[in-house]
Protein backbone atom coordinates (compact mmCIF):
# COMPACT_ATOMS: atom_id res chain seq x y z
CA UNK A 1 0.00 0.00 0.00
CA UNK A 2 1.68 3.51 -0.93
CA UNK A 3 0.11 6.22 0.91
CA UNK A 4 -0.97 9.62 -1.31
CA UNK A 5 2.22 11.57 0.09
CA UNK A 6 4.38 13.97 -1.51
CA UNK A 7 8.21 13.41 -0.86
CA UNK A 8 10.14 16.61 -0.64
CA UNK A 9 13.80 16.99 -1.09
CA UNK A 10 15.43 19.66 2.17
CA UNK A 11 18.59 20.70 2.85
CA UNK A 12 18.47 19.00 6.78
CA UNK A 13 16.64 15.87 7.38
CA UNK A 14 14.97 16.84 10.04
CA UNK A 15 13.96 20.02 8.89
CA UNK A 16 12.35 18.10 5.98
CA UNK A 17 10.38 15.79 7.42
CA UNK A 18 8.92 18.40 10.20
CA UNK A 19 7.90 20.15 6.66
CA UNK A 20 6.73 17.12 4.89
CA UNK A 21 4.68 15.65 7.75
CA UNK A 22 3.23 18.97 8.60
CA UNK A 23 2.06 19.79 5.38
CA UNK A 24 1.04 16.69 4.61
CA UNK A 25 -1.49 16.99 7.77
CA UNK A 26 -2.46 20.41 6.00
CA UNK A 27 -0.35 23.31 7.64
CA UNK A 28 0.32 24.20 3.72
CA UNK A 29 2.31 27.35 4.54
CA UNK A 30 5.45 25.73 6.50
CA UNK A 31 8.57 25.37 4.55
CA UNK A 32 12.11 24.37 5.30
CA UNK A 33 13.38 27.63 6.80
CA UNK A 34 10.19 28.19 8.56
CA UNK A 35 10.26 24.66 10.71
CA UNK A 36 13.74 25.36 10.98
CA UNK A 37 13.63 29.26 12.71
CA UNK A 38 10.28 28.23 14.91
CA UNK A 39 12.21 25.10 16.25
CA UNK A 40 15.05 27.57 17.01
CA UNK A 41 17.51 25.16 15.01
CA UNK A 42 20.45 27.35 14.92
CA UNK A 43 22.83 26.70 17.92
CA UNK A 44 26.75 26.17 18.15
CA UNK A 45 29.27 24.23 20.78
CA UNK A 46 32.05 22.63 20.84
CA UNK A 47 32.65 20.59 23.41
CA UNK A 48 35.76 20.44 24.39
CA UNK A 49 37.21 17.32 26.71
CA UNK A 50 34.59 15.06 24.13
CA UNK A 51 35.13 13.29 21.06
CA UNK A 52 33.49 11.74 18.23
CA UNK A 53 34.75 9.56 15.72
CA UNK A 54 38.46 10.70 16.87
CA UNK A 55 37.43 14.10 16.41
CA UNK A 56 36.46 16.93 18.31
CA UNK A 57 32.37 17.62 19.25
CA UNK A 58 30.87 20.69 17.56
CA UNK A 59 27.69 21.09 16.48
CA UNK A 60 25.88 23.66 14.26
CA UNK A 61 22.51 23.04 15.60
CA UNK A 62 20.05 22.31 18.25
CA UNK A 63 19.67 18.66 19.64
CA UNK A 64 18.53 16.24 17.50
CA UNK A 65 14.54 15.93 17.63
CA UNK A 66 13.56 19.25 19.04
CA UNK A 67 13.02 21.06 15.50
CA UNK A 68 10.46 18.70 15.42
CA UNK A 69 9.06 19.08 18.72
CA UNK A 70 8.86 22.37 19.16
CA UNK A 71 7.69 23.18 15.41
CA UNK A 72 4.88 21.49 16.02
CA UNK A 73 4.27 23.00 19.65
CA UNK A 74 4.31 26.27 19.16
CA UNK A 75 1.85 25.87 15.90
CA UNK A 76 -0.40 24.30 18.57
CA UNK A 77 -0.15 20.48 17.08
CA UNK A 78 -0.31 17.74 19.30
CA UNK A 79 2.67 14.92 18.73
CA UNK A 80 2.79 11.20 19.22
CA UNK A 81 6.27 9.88 19.88
CA UNK A 82 7.04 6.10 20.77
CA UNK A 83 9.93 4.00 21.36
CA UNK A 84 10.52 0.51 21.70
CA UNK A 85 11.70 -2.04 23.35
CA UNK A 86 10.87 -5.20 20.89
CA UNK A 87 11.60 -5.14 17.41
CA UNK A 88 8.26 -7.07 16.70
CA UNK A 89 6.49 -4.09 18.79
CA UNK A 90 8.60 -1.53 16.94
CA UNK A 91 7.24 -2.88 13.03
CA UNK A 92 3.65 -3.97 14.37
CA UNK A 93 2.93 -0.19 15.28
CA UNK A 94 5.11 1.15 11.80
CA UNK A 95 2.45 -1.05 9.97
CA UNK A 96 -0.94 -0.06 11.91
CA UNK A 97 0.50 3.37 11.02
CA UNK A 98 0.41 3.25 7.41
CA UNK A 99 -3.22 1.14 7.60
CA UNK A 100 -4.26 3.94 8.99
CA UNK A 101 -2.91 6.27 5.84
CA UNK A 102 -0.62 7.67 8.68
CA UNK A 103 2.99 8.39 7.46
CA UNK A 104 5.54 8.28 10.09
CA UNK A 105 8.98 9.99 10.82
CA UNK A 106 11.42 7.68 12.05
CA UNK A 107 14.72 8.09 13.58
CA UNK A 108 17.13 6.09 12.38
CA UNK A 109 21.28 5.59 11.98
CA UNK A 110 23.33 5.96 9.25
CA UNK A 111 25.63 2.77 9.11
CA UNK A 112 23.63 0.42 7.86
CA UNK A 113 21.73 2.61 5.70
CA UNK A 114 21.89 0.62 2.62
CA UNK A 115 21.12 3.47 -0.17
CA UNK A 116 23.65 6.15 1.12
CA UNK A 117 27.29 6.45 -0.22
CA UNK A 118 29.95 4.18 1.93
CA UNK A 119 31.85 7.18 2.41
CA UNK A 120 29.11 8.64 4.03
CA UNK A 121 28.34 5.93 6.23
CA UNK A 122 29.29 6.47 9.80
CA UNK A 123 27.85 5.42 13.41
CA UNK A 124 25.59 8.70 13.45
CA UNK A 125 22.09 7.74 14.80
CA UNK A 126 20.43 10.66 14.69
CA UNK A 127 18.97 10.97 11.21
CA UNK A 128 15.18 11.41 10.31
CA UNK A 129 13.30 9.18 7.44
CA UNK A 130 9.78 9.26 6.73
CA UNK A 131 7.89 6.14 6.11
CA UNK A 132 5.18 6.42 3.56
CA UNK A 133 3.34 2.64 2.43
CA UNK A 134 4.55 -0.97 2.18
CA UNK A 135 4.69 -2.70 -0.76
CA UNK A 136 5.69 -6.47 -0.90
CA UNK A 137 7.97 -6.44 1.82
CA UNK A 138 9.60 -3.53 0.62
CA UNK A 139 8.75 -0.14 2.52
CA UNK A 140 8.66 3.16 1.07
CA UNK A 141 10.89 5.91 2.45
CA UNK A 142 11.41 9.69 1.71
CA UNK A 143 14.72 10.44 2.60
CA UNK A 144 14.80 14.74 2.76
CA UNK A 145 18.57 14.90 1.80
CA UNK A 146 17.52 12.60 -1.12
CA UNK A 147 16.07 13.71 -4.64
CA UNK A 148 13.95 11.15 -4.92
CA UNK A 149 12.04 8.75 -2.51
CA UNK A 150 13.81 5.32 -2.03
CA UNK A 151 12.73 2.23 -0.67
CA UNK A 152 13.80 -0.38 2.71
CA UNK A 153 13.81 -4.05 2.74
CA UNK A 154 11.96 -4.73 6.35
CA UNK A 155 15.33 -6.39 7.40
CA UNK A 156 16.78 -3.15 6.17
CA UNK A 157 14.45 -1.04 7.86
CA UNK A 158 14.58 -2.86 11.44
CA UNK A 159 18.29 -2.57 11.49
CA UNK A 160 18.31 0.91 10.92
CA UNK A 161 15.79 1.97 13.46
CA UNK A 162 17.61 -0.26 16.25
CA UNK A 163 20.78 1.01 15.43
CA UNK A 164 23.29 1.26 18.29
CA UNK A 165 25.36 3.62 20.03
CA UNK A 166 25.17 7.63 21.05
CA UNK A 167 22.02 8.76 20.27
CA UNK A 168 19.95 5.14 19.64
CA UNK A 169 17.17 5.57 17.92
CA UNK A 170 15.29 3.01 19.93
CA UNK A 171 12.74 2.07 16.95
CA UNK A 172 11.58 5.63 17.53
CA UNK A 173 8.65 7.15 15.54
CA UNK A 174 6.36 9.97 15.25
CA UNK A 175 3.88 12.21 13.62
CA UNK A 176 1.47 14.82 13.60
CA UNK A 177 -1.87 13.41 15.70
CA UNK A 178 -4.46 15.85 14.17
CA UNK A 179 -4.85 17.03 10.81
CA UNK A 180 -5.60 20.89 10.86
CA UNK A 181 -4.19 24.02 9.02
CA UNK A 182 -2.55 26.60 11.34
CA UNK A 183 -3.93 30.26 10.96
CA UNK A 184 -1.00 32.92 9.91
CA UNK A 185 -1.52 34.26 13.60
CA UNK A 186 -0.43 31.40 15.03
CA UNK A 187 2.50 31.49 12.42
CA UNK A 188 3.35 34.98 13.45
CA UNK A 189 3.59 33.95 17.19
CA UNK A 190 5.36 30.63 16.46
CA UNK A 191 7.87 33.09 14.59
CA UNK A 192 8.14 35.55 17.45
CA UNK A 193 8.82 32.38 20.35
CA UNK A 194 11.22 30.61 17.80
CA UNK A 195 13.50 34.01 17.49
CA UNK A 196 13.50 34.81 21.08
CA UNK A 197 14.50 30.69 22.36
CA UNK A 198 17.15 31.28 19.85
CA UNK A 199 18.33 34.37 20.63
CA UNK A 200 18.77 32.91 24.40
CA UNK A 201 20.51 29.71 22.80
CA UNK A 202 22.96 31.64 21.07
CA UNK A 203 23.84 34.82 23.21
CA UNK A 204 22.16 34.27 26.81
CA UNK A 205 23.39 30.51 27.80
CA UNK A 206 26.12 31.02 30.50
CA UNK A 207 30.15 29.41 30.56
CA UNK A 208 32.31 29.71 27.14
CA UNK A 209 31.28 26.83 25.42
CA UNK A 210 27.80 27.54 24.05
CA UNK A 211 26.04 29.91 21.28
CA UNK A 212 28.77 33.19 19.92
CA UNK A 213 30.83 32.70 22.99
CA UNK A 214 31.60 28.70 21.58
CA UNK A 215 32.59 29.98 18.44
CA UNK A 216 35.41 32.07 19.60
CA UNK A 217 36.26 30.33 22.21
CA UNK A 218 36.78 27.39 20.02
CA UNK A 219 38.75 29.71 17.15
CA UNK A 220 41.26 30.42 20.29
CA UNK A 221 41.49 26.47 20.61
CA UNK A 222 42.42 26.26 17.47
CA UNK A 223 45.17 28.58 17.41
CA UNK A 224 46.82 25.97 19.81
CA UNK A 225 45.83 22.79 17.79
CA UNK A 226 49.12 23.17 15.75
CA UNK A 227 51.68 22.61 18.66
CA UNK A 228 49.15 20.63 20.89
CA UNK A 229 48.69 17.79 18.01
CA UNK A 230 51.00 18.59 15.46
CA UNK A 231 50.21 19.11 11.99
CA UNK A 232 48.54 16.06 11.02
CA UNK A 233 46.27 15.27 13.94
CA UNK A 234 45.41 19.23 14.04
CA UNK A 235 44.30 19.00 10.20
CA UNK A 236 42.37 15.79 10.83
CA UNK A 237 40.44 17.84 13.31
CA UNK A 238 40.14 20.74 10.93
CA UNK A 239 38.53 18.37 8.78
CA UNK A 240 35.87 17.02 11.01
CA UNK A 241 34.95 20.95 11.37
CA UNK A 242 34.44 21.01 8.18
CA UNK A 243 32.48 18.01 8.00
CA UNK A 244 29.83 19.10 10.82
CA UNK A 245 29.74 22.75 8.79
CA UNK A 246 29.35 21.78 5.55
CA UNK A 247 28.22 17.92 5.15
CA UNK A 248 24.68 16.89 4.26
CA UNK A 249 21.93 18.63 5.70
CA UNK A 250 22.98 21.85 6.95
CA UNK A 251 22.64 23.74 3.44
CA UNK A 252 25.49 25.29 3.38
CA UNK A 253 27.77 27.65 6.14
CA UNK A 254 26.56 25.48 9.49
CA UNK A 255 22.95 26.30 8.62
CA UNK A 256 23.57 30.05 8.50
CA UNK A 257 22.06 30.31 5.15
CA UNK A 258 18.91 28.62 5.89
CA UNK A 259 18.58 31.15 9.18
CA UNK A 260 19.00 34.16 6.83
CA UNK A 261 16.22 32.33 4.57
CA UNK A 262 14.25 32.07 7.50
CA UNK A 263 14.35 35.72 8.61
CA UNK A 264 13.31 36.66 5.59
CA UNK A 265 10.27 34.52 5.14
CA UNK A 266 9.37 35.98 8.55
CA UNK A 267 9.44 39.45 6.91
CA UNK A 268 6.49 38.48 5.24
CA UNK A 269 4.61 37.75 8.48
CA UNK A 270 6.55 40.76 10.56
CA UNK A 271 7.35 43.42 8.24
CA UNK A 272 10.19 44.62 10.26
CA UNK A 273 12.93 46.37 8.62
CA UNK A 274 15.63 44.75 11.17
CA UNK A 275 14.75 41.16 9.87
CA UNK A 276 16.04 42.03 6.21
CA UNK A 277 19.05 43.65 7.82
CA UNK A 278 19.84 40.73 9.71
CA UNK A 279 19.21 38.27 7.46
CA UNK A 280 22.23 39.91 5.72
CA UNK A 281 24.43 39.51 8.73
CA UNK A 282 23.34 35.61 8.50
CA UNK A 283 24.20 35.34 4.98
CA UNK A 284 27.66 37.41 5.48
CA UNK A 285 28.40 35.38 8.65
CA UNK A 286 27.60 31.71 6.33
CA UNK A 287 30.00 33.46 3.90
CA UNK A 288 32.60 33.79 7.24
CA UNK A 289 31.90 30.19 8.27
CA UNK A 290 33.01 28.97 4.32
CA UNK A 291 35.84 31.17 3.84
CA UNK A 292 37.29 29.45 6.87
CA UNK A 293 36.57 25.79 5.49
CA UNK A 294 38.74 26.96 2.87
CA UNK A 295 41.43 27.84 5.19
CA UNK A 296 40.90 24.76 6.89
CA UNK A 297 41.24 22.29 3.80
CA UNK A 298 44.38 24.49 2.82
CA UNK A 299 45.94 22.67 6.13
CA UNK A 300 44.11 19.19 5.83
CA UNK A 301 45.32 19.12 1.89
CA UNK A 302 48.99 19.54 3.22
CA UNK A 303 49.11 23.31 1.40
CA UNK A 304 49.21 25.43 4.37
CA UNK A 305 51.60 24.60 7.58
CA UNK A 306 52.60 27.87 9.15
CA UNK A 307 51.37 28.61 12.88
CA UNK A 308 50.02 31.78 11.02
CA UNK A 309 47.56 29.69 8.84
CA UNK A 310 46.08 28.38 11.98
CA UNK A 311 45.68 32.05 13.40
CA UNK A 312 43.86 33.39 10.52
CA UNK A 313 40.94 30.56 11.22
CA UNK A 314 40.87 31.94 14.53
CA UNK A 315 40.42 35.58 13.57
CA UNK A 316 37.67 34.33 11.05
CA UNK A 317 35.98 32.86 14.19
CA UNK A 318 36.44 35.68 16.46
CA UNK A 319 34.99 37.96 13.45
CA UNK A 320 32.01 35.01 13.07
CA UNK A 321 31.14 35.41 16.52
CA UNK A 322 31.03 39.02 16.84
CA UNK A 323 28.72 39.31 13.84
CA UNK A 324 26.54 36.85 15.37
CA UNK A 325 26.58 38.28 18.65
CA UNK A 326 25.76 41.92 17.23
CA UNK A 327 22.86 39.97 14.91
CA UNK A 328 21.14 38.18 17.55
CA UNK A 329 21.48 41.69 20.11
CA UNK A 330 19.73 42.84 16.86
CA UNK A 331 16.65 40.40 16.96
CA UNK A 332 16.28 40.72 20.82
CA UNK A 333 15.45 43.97 20.43
CA UNK A 334 13.24 43.90 18.07
CA UNK A 335 9.16 45.56 18.96
CA UNK A 336 7.04 43.02 17.51
CA UNK A 337 3.92 45.23 18.22
CA UNK B 1 26.35 32.65 -0.43
CA UNK B 2 25.29 33.49 -4.03
CA UNK B 3 23.71 31.72 -6.36
CA UNK B 4 26.38 31.79 -9.02
CA UNK B 5 29.20 30.41 -6.11
CA UNK B 6 27.15 27.15 -5.38
CA UNK B 7 30.09 25.06 -5.40
CA UNK B 8 29.54 21.95 -8.48
CA UNK B 9 32.58 19.18 -7.77
CA UNK B 10 30.94 16.09 -7.72
CA UNK B 11 31.33 14.26 -4.74
CA UNK B 12 30.89 10.56 -3.53
CA UNK B 13 26.87 11.78 -2.42
CA UNK B 14 26.85 13.86 -5.46
CA UNK B 15 26.94 10.51 -7.68
CA UNK B 16 24.05 9.57 -6.09
CA UNK B 17 21.55 12.70 -5.05
CA UNK B 18 22.46 16.69 -5.24
CA UNK B 19 21.95 18.24 -2.03
CA UNK B 20 19.94 21.33 -1.50
CA UNK B 21 22.01 24.91 -0.55
CA UNK B 22 20.21 28.23 0.65
CA UNK B 23 21.17 31.02 -1.81
CA UNK B 24 21.04 34.58 -2.42
CA UNK B 25 19.80 35.60 -6.06
CA UNK B 26 21.21 39.11 -7.58
CA UNK B 27 18.65 41.14 -5.77
CA UNK B 28 19.57 39.43 -2.57
CA UNK B 29 16.46 37.14 -2.03
CA UNK B 30 17.03 33.54 -0.38
CA UNK B 31 15.83 31.16 -2.58
CA UNK B 32 17.21 27.08 -2.86
CA UNK B 33 19.50 25.50 -4.96
CA UNK B 34 21.50 22.27 -5.67
CA UNK B 35 24.64 21.02 -5.79
CA UNK B 36 27.24 18.33 -6.90
CA UNK B 37 29.63 18.76 -4.29
CA UNK B 38 32.02 20.91 -3.19
CA UNK B 39 36.13 20.20 -3.23
CA UNK B 40 36.82 21.49 0.44
CA UNK B 41 34.50 18.94 1.98
CA UNK B 42 35.66 16.20 -0.32
CA UNK B 43 38.78 16.78 0.66
CA UNK B 44 37.51 16.68 4.69
CA UNK B 45 35.71 13.31 4.43
CA UNK B 46 38.67 12.08 2.19
CA UNK B 47 41.26 13.00 5.48
CA UNK B 48 38.98 10.96 7.60
CA UNK B 49 38.99 8.08 5.52
CA UNK B 50 42.87 8.06 5.29
CA UNK B 51 42.90 8.38 8.83
CA UNK B 52 40.54 5.13 9.04
CA UNK B 53 42.86 3.03 6.26
CA UNK B 54 46.14 3.88 8.74
CA UNK B 55 44.44 2.98 12.07
CA UNK B 56 42.90 -0.05 10.31
CA UNK B 57 47.05 -0.77 9.39
CA UNK B 58 48.19 -0.28 12.48
CA UNK B 59 45.42 -2.39 14.24
CA UNK B 60 46.40 -5.12 11.94
CA UNK B 61 49.91 -4.51 12.48
CA UNK B 62 49.19 -5.10 16.59
CA UNK B 63 47.10 -8.14 16.00
CA UNK B 64 50.04 -9.65 13.97
CA UNK B 65 52.46 -8.69 16.93
CA UNK B 66 50.05 -10.55 19.44
CA UNK B 67 49.31 -7.07 20.83
CA UNK B 68 45.41 -6.89 20.48
CA UNK B 69 43.33 -9.73 19.37
CA UNK B 70 41.58 -9.70 16.07
CA UNK B 71 38.74 -7.97 17.60
CA UNK B 72 40.47 -4.96 17.62
CA UNK B 73 41.23 -4.97 13.44
CA UNK B 74 37.29 -5.65 12.89
CA UNK B 75 36.33 -2.58 14.97
CA UNK B 76 38.44 -0.12 13.12
CA UNK B 77 37.23 -1.52 9.77
CA UNK B 78 33.45 -0.97 11.29
CA UNK B 79 34.40 2.13 12.56
CA UNK B 80 33.20 0.85 16.30
CA UNK B 81 34.26 1.69 19.74
CA UNK B 82 34.26 -0.04 22.70
CA UNK B 83 30.57 1.40 23.71
CA UNK B 84 29.25 0.82 20.23
CA UNK B 85 30.40 -2.74 20.10
CA UNK B 86 29.22 -3.59 23.79
CA UNK B 87 25.80 -1.77 22.67
CA UNK B 88 25.11 -4.45 19.48
CA UNK B 89 26.77 -7.43 21.09
CA UNK B 90 25.13 -7.14 24.56
CA UNK B 91 28.58 -7.63 26.26
CA UNK B 92 29.95 -5.47 28.77
CA UNK B 93 32.15 -2.92 28.34
CA UNK B 94 34.92 -4.27 30.72
CA UNK B 95 34.28 -7.80 28.81
CA UNK B 96 34.89 -5.96 25.52
CA UNK B 97 37.58 -4.53 26.54
CA UNK B 98 38.79 -8.43 28.24
CA UNK B 99 38.26 -10.07 24.80
CA UNK B 100 40.55 -7.73 23.23
CA UNK B 101 43.01 -9.89 24.56
CA UNK B 102 44.81 -12.23 22.13
CA UNK B 103 45.13 -14.92 25.59
CA UNK B 104 41.31 -14.26 26.25
CA UNK B 105 40.04 -13.98 22.62
CA UNK B 106 41.25 -17.06 22.12
CA UNK B 107 39.48 -19.07 24.60
CA UNK B 108 36.15 -17.53 23.83
CA UNK B 109 33.42 -19.70 22.76
CA UNK B 110 31.90 -20.54 19.51
CA UNK B 111 28.69 -18.90 20.82
CA UNK B 112 30.53 -15.52 21.93
CA UNK B 113 32.29 -15.30 19.23
CA UNK B 114 29.32 -15.77 17.33
CA UNK B 115 27.97 -12.33 17.81
CA UNK B 116 31.09 -10.49 17.04
CA UNK B 117 30.96 -12.23 13.77
CA UNK B 118 27.65 -11.15 13.33
CA UNK B 119 28.24 -7.76 13.88
CA UNK B 120 31.19 -7.62 11.85
CA UNK B 121 29.19 -9.48 9.02
CA UNK B 122 32.19 -12.38 8.69
CA UNK B 123 32.43 -15.76 9.72
CA UNK B 124 33.79 -17.01 13.02
CA UNK B 125 36.78 -18.60 11.06
CA UNK B 126 37.06 -15.48 8.99
CA UNK B 127 37.38 -13.70 12.42
CA UNK B 128 39.29 -15.53 13.99
CA UNK B 129 41.86 -15.41 11.03
CA UNK B 130 41.02 -12.03 9.66
CA UNK B 131 40.19 -12.73 6.38
CA UNK B 132 38.46 -10.29 5.19
CA UNK B 133 35.95 -10.12 1.72
CA UNK B 134 35.63 -6.42 1.37
CA UNK B 135 32.57 -5.82 -0.67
Amino acid sequence: MKLNFEHLQAAHCENGVTTSLLRHNGVSKITEPLAFGIGSGLFFVYIPFWKINNGPAIAFRTRPGLIFKRTCKSLGIPVTRKKFSSKEEAAKILDECLQAGIPVGCQVGVYYLTYFPKEYRFHFNAHNIIVFGKEDEQYLISDPVMEEATSLSSYELERVRFAKGPLAPRGQLYYPKDKKDVTDDQIRAAIITGIKRNVRDMIRIPGNIAGVKGIHFMGNRIRKWKDKMGLHQAGLYLAQLVRMQEEIGTGGGGFRFIYGAFLQQAHTYHPIDELMDVSKKFTQSGDLWRAAAVQAAGIYKGRLTSQQDFNIIGDYLAEISELERDAFESLSKIKWG
Amino acid sequence: MKKDDVPQDLGALGKITKEVCYVVDDSGNYGTDLSNGWEVKTKALDAAWEDIAERVKSAREKVKKQEASPLLLFMEIKLMDVPIVAAYTGFWKWQVKRHLKPAVFNKLSDRKLQKYADIFEVSVADLKTMKLHEA
